[in-house]
């Protein structure tokens, strides 16, 4: 303290000769100067700045020593808490100034969409018609009631749907749980994983992903609330009948309905199922009417009393082609595509993991997938040498869906240069839905093997690999080799080929799926359940004002047949068959790594969506013996015009067109009271109607 | 280099100190040096000023983030069974959860089971509101974090009050209950409500499929929410649905708190004929309902309530406003906290439901009440036979001295609650005239009748000095006459001298059980299950609070304490035994007396059981709210409870339960009611 003062007072009596620095240099130069000034003449110089010298270098070693000292400290660890903080509080600035933000809020340049909803309200439009949502495959939020020890803490927790967190967290567990009993398609011993009740079941499938939500809050608008809009969530995994007989869900569902007809002044309910909710629907329909021990007991006439329509989102009634390879080889085109990117990385065993494995493990394990195989055959899919599709001009559809121009002009433009340009040689074998080898899907269909399954033996292997158990390991390299070579399958038989490959899934599904057409529909073989929910195999019920609605997008390149190659087979390491994804077509060609696409909503091609309201059931024929009227409502995709739209407000997709703010306005009307005429009628279009020309299906 | 150089200059210092005659050039040399560390230095300064405060703050942040983040990590990453392991490691291996122990004995899921939530416990969602709700729709406004209350409180207050005049939605907001069992499974994060009991009854092979939480909007009367969500239907069918789809097993019923009135509500509705009631048929209670097992049932009501509509407010809120005084008084940052709750419950018709019932015979007059002689310091009553009979033995000396009295539910000042009845003044306040609006405007932002009320209406009420449970209806209508005038239309709470009396056949007295009968069906079992040993609010001390501006005119005179450490009277507050909420009065009553055999109310002689749980306060912190709780909510996870419940779940009579368990005096103070059978 006391050389401080010292030192100030030094300052205050010596001038200052370079003013402008900060007080201690001054201090220090002054001293210095007169140092130098009189070393020259005097010997025993003024002591106090001797002083002055001595202390200023103590004190200015003092403050290096410490000032490197601190320099040390700051130098990693501080660094990288200083980024942090800075980050966190720029982030908070951020999530505070946002919340403060007034919600109405326009960007600059951004027009804001009007929700349907507060369209309708303006004009008027109120509820009438109590709703019932029924969720498709995968959408739906299941949760645990009952795991083993490695499960702990997950009680009531989500295992699907959400956040997936535990899926990270412990990969093995989670599978174990979300797989079926491999024998009875029912719970493991032990384990209850059980479908997410209510509206939140199917809401949003994670965090910002909305399924339904944005319908429930559009239908929350004119006045639909819990008493007159209903979920019909259903465990998703298990095969329909089986929900009823585990769940009793077809008996909620019923009952459901019922109470919201009684509550709500006797007025029918609208359903809007999505996906495979479409054939879920299809089977409880004939399940309602269907006698006791099998059926609901809810007697003839129970679907006309209570049902007003039915608009089926994205219907997947005739199958999709896509279920048919993530059965044999557990993948798609995404999963074809990332293995193309960074090959090895779903391949080899890194880590243990056997992803692709694990996961067709896991889904064989559930018959709803089974339920999705394509059905009726050759004569809706096409054989070797023709299919409903041919002709279809890929490159339109696909410059539709990667030109983001939403200006009518030029996609006029854009579509008849398409039709004007490119005529295919050749037409593309979407009929051939698996065929080995790129050249095997263009051969002529003289030169391919037949597929004969009862030639080769399964040979059971001691199996090494007995953790990861697929029906592969128990077939030979040569039953293997014989099932590629030089041969195609259409719809007909990539269901003999997966019958092949895997003998117990399709033992276990096929007690409750059916794909075939039935040539007399009142034969009494058709009563049994597994037919209710194929169209092509049940009569729809006697409900002449019933309405059935087909709402799906197109434009968007689906898949449809896919071009496969034998993988290098190493025993029990991976799935000996893949997606090729090197064969790539033309240009402007429909193949692209290894898949043949048609127009659809990505998931579904049009036919399978499109061909029951187009022509199946169109008019009263033999699958619709009581003429209810149906309509075929098409939207035409268009991705999102900017980044604030999200997912867009007129997408096609298979899920994302649940935000389609035009199918969310036909929604809304029909549930208002609308009916299929004053909706306009058919909207179409894709090529619906010429494809379904073209398929020859007795009616 | 330059460490190099400075440590030359210093030597070249020392020399200069020691041999002072030196040559020009080293000193010319030692300015330049100098010169560079000045301008070293000044860059140093300037960086070490600009890490000075805003780095520190950022380091700060940084340093509590990361070590946040690494906490959480390893909280991740610790194994799901630590927690336990560590209690077990303190306080020795704990007992095995109901559910598991019952697994282990062999018991499975066979009556489907039917929760009824009570008043506050529900989950309430947003389906269409204001603009000022922009955003929240299907969030939750009440239950779960209640992040909204602080953001936008009057938008809030707005949208969870209903219409003054029909007890209905406000026009263009509409608030619904939460549906399934998420509706109640936990109140707040980490608040269980009914999350344990449903665990445990999973153990044994429970699912959505045998379980259904039967969520109501618990802020309107119970008939409107037939009205407006035709709730009673829907419970009607799901109770049909579940018995139907479990091979014909009737349901057990399990209502708890205000639940417990709305499903009597409920076996009334569903009985009586079509446009009032569900059609269901006389024999549907038989036919679809095994047991009720209330829990902590106010069958005839709660004090609180009559505080909470009186001045919004109970022994909590007034113990707050002791310590604190002025902050929920004053007028700060103009929130008039109270007068906004006071504003918002009182549009509430479900708080009416839970008034006192029975008047002066149940809840005693001004000289006697059925609970007089409890003694407070005996809030723990011994297990041990023995020393009940002792402690019996010292009530009964103390008695001799001194009654407490719980039939003045409501007195001004203390000196008026004990002095006796000959010397209190009372001057009617049923006539008096209500003066003008003394506020004349300025407090309409937080509206209550009082406001209307003048100064000479609060005098009038004052003065009448003590009401009991009888007068005190008569306070309610005088005091808020808008409210009463609506709720009269849905609940009643006197008692029935004929109960074949037509005019019981409407749906007011159905959630009164002393003005209806008991459903016609013999084989159905009533347990009345409820936690004792904790003093429990039955009267208060009011005073009248500074009349000067808009607030509430009365308040809990705090000031008022027993002389003794044994006094029942408590900060204003005149307590009794019972589960902190309910007094066993209320809860225990019906089964103890009323119901029990074959009585009026009673008339086909079902069954009753009473199962109370004493109350023992969770030995350590990891304990949480106790296993052995008696408290009103946290009993939910008593584990005699739960026990009980899953034994009856699984088809155990209430015999084989071991029939009664009272630990309280309920029987005696039921044998001082005077109530025709």
């Amino acid at each position: 303290m006391a050389s401080i003062l010292r030192f100030r007072k030094l300052c205050y009596v010596e001038p200052v000769s370079k003013p402008s620095l900060g007080f201690e240099s001054s201090n220090k130069t002054t001293c210095l100067r007169e140092d130098k000034g009189s070393s020259v003449v005097v010997v025993d110089n003024d002591p106090s700045c001797v002083d002055v010298v001595s202390l200023t270098k103590e004190i200015q070693t003092d403050k290096k020593r410490r000032r490197r000292k601190e320099a040390r400290e700051w130098r990693c660890v501080d660094s990288c808490c200083w980024m942090i903080g800075c980050l966190c509080t720029t982030w908070w600035l951020l999530l505070v100034l946002y919340h403060s933000m007034p919600i109405n809020m326009t960007l600059p340049g951004y027009q804001f969409v009007e929700s349907p909803g507060t369209k309708l309200k303006k004009e008027g439009l109120t509820a009438f018609h109590p709703v019932v949502l029924i969720p498709g495959i995968v959408t739906g939020g299941l949760e645990l009631w009952e795991g083993r020890p490695c499960a702990e803490g997950l009680f009531r927790k989500r295992l699907w749907g959400g956040s997936f967190s535990e899926l990270f967290k412990r990969p093995l567990c989670w599978l174990e749980h979300m797989s079926l009993d491999n024998k009875t398609g029912l719970d493991p011993l032990d384990i209850r994983v059980r479908a997410v009740p209510g509206l939140v079941a199917a809401d949003y499938f994670a965090p910002g992903y909305f399924v339904w939500a944005v319908i429930i809050e559009n239908l929350a608008r004119i006045g639909y609330e819990e008493k007159n809009m209903h979920m019909a969530a259903y465990d998703w995994r298990l095969s329909f009948q089986n929900t009823e007989v585990r769940d009793q869900s077809l008996s909620r569902l019923k009952s459901k309905i019922e109470l919201m007809f009684v509550n709500n002044g006797y007025k029918k309910v609208v359903v809007v199922p999505h996906s495979m909710g479409v054939t879920y629907f299809l089977h409880f329909m004939k399940w309602v009417e269907a006698p006791p021990p099998m059926g609901g007991g809810g007697g003839l006439g129970w679907c006309a009393k209570h049902i007003k329509s039915i608009m089926n989102i994205g219907p997947t009634f005739l199958g999709v082609p896509k279920v048919a390879t993530s059965l044999l080889s557990a993948e798609s085109k995404d999963i074809a595509l990332a293995r193309a990117m960074a090959p090895g990385i779903f391949d080899s065993d890194i880590l243990g993991l056997q992803t692709l494995e694990h996961m067709i493990r896991v889904a064989r394990t559930w018959d709803s997938m089974v339920s999705l195989l394509p059905k009726g055959g050759e004569t809706i899919w096409g054989n070797l040498d023709w299919s409903p599709e041919e002709g279809f001009i890929c490159d339109q559809a696909k410059k539709n869906y990667f030109q983001s121009s939403t200006h009518n002009v030029s996609q006029r433009t854009n579509s008849s240069d398409g039709k004007l340009g490119f005529r295919i040689e050749e037409p593309v074998h979407y009929g051939r839905m698996i065929s080995f080898g790129k050249e095997t899907s263009q051969l002529p269909s003289s030169v391919l093997q037949p597929f004969n399954s009862k030639g080769h033996e399964h040979v059971n292997h001691k199996s090494s690999c007995g953790e990861v158990w697929t029906e592969y390991d128990e077939m030979s390299r040569e039953s293997l080799r014989a099932i590629a070579d030089k041969k195609a399958y259409t719809a007909k038989s990539v269901i003999d080929l997966i019958r092949y490959v895997a003998p117990k899934m399709m033992h276990r599904a096929e007690g409750h799926f059916s794909y075939g057409i039935a040539d007399n529909v009142d034969d009494p073989k058709y009563s049994h359940y597994k037919y209710w929910s194929n169209p092509l195999e049940t009569k729809l019920p006697d409900a002449p004002d019933l309405e059935i609605y087909c709402l799906y997008g197109v434009g968007i390149p689906t898949e449809r047949s896919y071009v496969y190659k034998m993988s290098t087979f190493d025993k029990c390491k991976s799935i000996p068959f893949r997606i090729d994804s090197s064969a790539d077509g033309s240009d402007n060609g429909c193949l692209k790594g290894g898949v043949y696409f048609v127009d659809g909503d990505e998931s579904v091609p049009v036919v399978s969506a499109g061909f029951m309201c187009a022509k199946g059931w169109r008019g009263k024929n033999r699958f619709n013996p009581s003429g209810s009227t149906t309509y075929v409502r098409e939207y035409q995709h268009k991705p999102p015009a900017n980044f604030f739209e999200g997912r867009g407000v007129q997408s096609g997709a298979h899920v994302d067109i649940m935000g389609n703010v035009a199918l969310i306005e036909d929604v809304m009307r029909v549930a208002a009271g609308a009916t299929g005429v004053e909706l306009g009628g058919d909207k179409i279009h894709s090529d619906i109607l010429s494809m379904a020309e073209r398929i020859n299906l007795p009616l | 280099m330059s460490l190099l150089r400075r440590r030359k200059g210093s030597e070249i210092e020392k020399d200069s100190k020691l041999n002072l005659k030196e040559d020009e050039n080293i000193e010319g040399e030692d300015e330049n040096k100098h010169k560079v560390k000045e301008a070293k230095k000044k860059k140093k300064e300037e960086n070490k000023k600009k890490w000075n405060c805003f780095d520190n703050c950022c380091w700060f942040i940084g340093f509590i983030c990361s070590v946040w983040w690494f906490l959480l990590f390893l909280y991740n990453a610790m194994p799901a069974s630590f927690p336990q392991y560590v209690t077990e490691a303190i306080t020795g291996p704990l007992p095995d959860p109901p559910g598991v122990k019952l697994q282990k004995e062999g018991l499975k899921a066979k009556h489907p089971v039917v929760f009824v939530p009570g008043i506050v416990t529900g989950g309430l969602e947003l389906w269409e509101g204001h603009q000022c709700a922009d955003g929240l729709f299907r969030k939750r406004l009440w239950g779960g974090t209640f992040g909204e209350v602080y953001k936008r409180p009057l938008c809030w207050v707005e949208h969870m009050s209903l219409d003054n005049e029909t007890g209905l939605d406000p026009s263009g907001i509409r608030v619904r209950p939460v549906t399934g069992l998420v509706a109640a499974d936990y109140f707040a994060p980490g608040y269980f409500v009914w999350a344990v009991l449903i665990a445990n009854l999973a153990r044994i092979g429970y699912e959505e499929k045998t379980m259904y939480m039967a969520a109501y909007d618990w802020r309107i009367s119970f008939q409107n929410t037939e009205v407006r969500d035709q709730t009673l239907s829907r419970i009607k069918s799901n109770i049909e649905l579940l018995v139907a789809t479990n091979n014909g097993n009737k349901v057990v019923v399990i209502p708890h708190s205000m639940g417990v009135l709305y499903f009597l509500h409920f076996m009334k509705w569903v009985e009586a004929p079509a446009p009032m009631g569900g059609g269901g048929g006389s024999d549907w209670c038989a036919k679809h309902i095994k047991a009720v097992m209330n829990i902590g049932g106010p069958f005839l009501g709660v004090p609180k309530a009559v505080t909470g509509l009186f001045s919004a407010e109970a022994k909590d809120v007034a113990v707050a406003r002791a310590i604190a005084p002025g902050v929920l008084d004053k007028d700060l940052f103009r929130l008039q906290t109270l007068q906004h709750v006071m504003r918002m419950t009182r549009t509430w018709d479900s708080t009416m439901s839970m008034i006192p019932k029975g008047g002066d015979t149940i809840w005693g007059g001004l000289d006697w009440s059925p609970e007089e002689y409890y003694e407070c310091i005996h809030k723990r009553h011994k297990h041990n036979d023995t020393e009940l009979a002792a402690d019996k033995g010292a009530e009964h000396v103390d008695s001799q001295t001194k009654s407490l009295p719980y039939g003045r539910m409501i007195s001004f000042g203390k000196d008026v609650a004990e002095a006796p009845s000959s010397k209190i003044e009372r001057t009617d306040f049923r006539d008096a005239i209500k003066g003008n609006n003394y506020a004349n405007g300025s407090c309409n932002d937080a509206w209550t009748e009082y406001q209307d009320m003048g100064i000479g209406g609060i005098k009038a009420v004052a003065d009448y000095k003590v009401y009991t449970a009888g007068s005190l209806l008569d306070l309610l209508h005088f005091v808020a006459p808008k409210m009463m005038k609506r709720g009269d239309v849905h609940f009643s709470y006197g008692i029935a001298d004929d109960l074949n009396d037509p005019k019981y056949k409407h749906y007011k007295y159905w959630s009164n059980p002393l003005e209806t009968k008991l459903p016609n069906a013999p084989d159905m079992e009533i347990y009345s299950m409820y936690g004792v040993g904790i003093p429990t609010e039955r009267a208060y001390v009011y005073k009248v609070s500074a009349t000067s501006d808009c607030y509430i005119p009365f308040q809990i005179d705090t000031s008022a304490e027993g002389e003794t450490e044994r006094s029942c009277l408590k900060g204003g507050v005149f307590t009794v035994d019972g589960d902190e909420t309910v007094p066993v009065l209320s809860s225990g009553f019906m089964c103890a007396k009323a119901w029990r055999g074959q009585t009026r109310f009673n008339p086909s002689g079902i069954q009753t059981y009473i199962r109370e749980y004493d109350h023992a306060p969770p030995s350590n912190l990891l304990e949480g709210r106790g296993t052995q709780s008696g408290a009103h909510v946290d009993i939910m996870g008593n584990f005699a409870l739960i026990e009980d419940v899953i034994r009856v779940a699984a088809g155990a009579t209430g015999e084989e339960l071991g029939g009664d368990q009272v630990y309280s005096d309920i029987f005696k103070w039921s044998q001082k009611i005077d109530l025709q059978l």
